[in-house]
């Protein structure tokens, strides 16, 4: 009876039986810090029931401007842990699994499998490159996201995608986010984009981002969903 | 022959959102990045005429080339 009551604002866009479906989902977000904070934070409120939250670092004073978990009392305190309790504050009914890790080729496969979902929250193109590799060869869908200061983009890679090939042709491992930064507004309208995605994959349930990019330029407001034709 | 160049994100400092240009046949993409300072590595996505796109394709009168510096933060 509390569970439903914690979805009544939930119920007009997610049904009862979607609602269970949702608790029943495991979805792994890689990555606790900007993106990742606000993915975790909305995967838990709508009612994800298993969540795995993967970061290997420790808050710093320079994510106070961005991270939602981040504040005075956690800074030097592992994301993961600190994701996990924040979680458990709000909703003790999820399990929220904090993993002390950073993935890389070697632990991906151990770190990924058994989960419905993986929601990328990482801060650099070659780790996702490893990840949405993974995903193809352990059929899991991969909710991309990325952001640099005003811009950011979004899209879902369905196994047999080849989606990541066409977002970065070079060989680049960071982008345009060392020049820029990231302000708080980015992260959080990227994760909720994110986190709609994951919910519609869920309960099979409106138009996902396959096989194309959602743009988002907050600079000059410019935003569309680009379609990613061969 | 005639191409337009749409800039994005931080590709469009110095350089705007949109230019249309006169050039000669044969021109590739690659010609174009060149013309406007940009490494290579700093294309991301590359769209002709909104198809996924490639720097060595020659291009053709009226091709609208997009142009996205990688974004990787999180």
């Amino acid at each position: 009876m509390a569970t439903m009551h914690r979805y009544d604002r939930n119920k007009n866009c997610i049904s009862a039986v979607e609602q269970e479906g949702l608790a029943q989902a495991r979805v792994c977000v890689i990555g606790c810090g900007g993106l990742g904070g606000y993915n975790i934070e909305m995967l838990a409120r709508v009612g994800i029931g298993h969540i795995s939250a993967i970061d290997g670092d420790v808050f710093d004073v320079s994510n106070l401007n961005r991270q939602l978990y981040s504040d005075m009392d956690v800074i030097g305190q592992g994301k993961a842990d600190v994701a996990a309790r924040r979680v458990h504050a709000f909703n003790p009914d999820i399990t929220i699994t904090p993993i002390k890790a950073f993935v890389s080729e070697e632990n991906a496969k151990e770190l990924l499998e058994n989960h419905d979902i993986i929601v990328d929250s990482l801060d650099n193109i070659e780790t996702r490159k490893t990840v949405a590799k993974l995903c193809q060869q352990l059929n899991i869908p991969f909710v991309y996201g990325a952001i640099a200061g005003w811009y950011g983009q979004v899209s879902t890679i369905m196994p047999g995608d080849q989606t990541l090939e066409k977002l970065y042709r070079s060989k680049v491992k960071s982008g345009a986010e060392k020049k820029l930064g990231n302000p708080s507004f980015t992260p959080a309208l990227i994760a909720s984009m994110q986190v709609a995605e994951v919910v519609k994959i869920l309960t099979q349930k409106g138009d996902i981002l396959q096989n194309k990019v959602l743009f988002i330029d907050t600079l000059d407001h410019e935003y569309w969903v680009q379609p990613l034709l061969e | 022959m005639i191409i337009t160049v749409k800039f994005f994100a931080t590709l469009r400092d110095g350089r705007g959102k949109v230019q249309v240009l006169e050039v000669e046949e044969p021109t590739r993409t690659r010609d174009i990045i060149n013309r406007f300072d940009i490494l290579e590595e700093d294309v991301a996505i590359l769209l002709i005429n909104g198809r996924d796109g490639d720097l060595d394709r020659p291009l053709k009168d009226q091709d609208v080339l997009s142009i996205f510096p990688p974004v990787g933060g999180g």
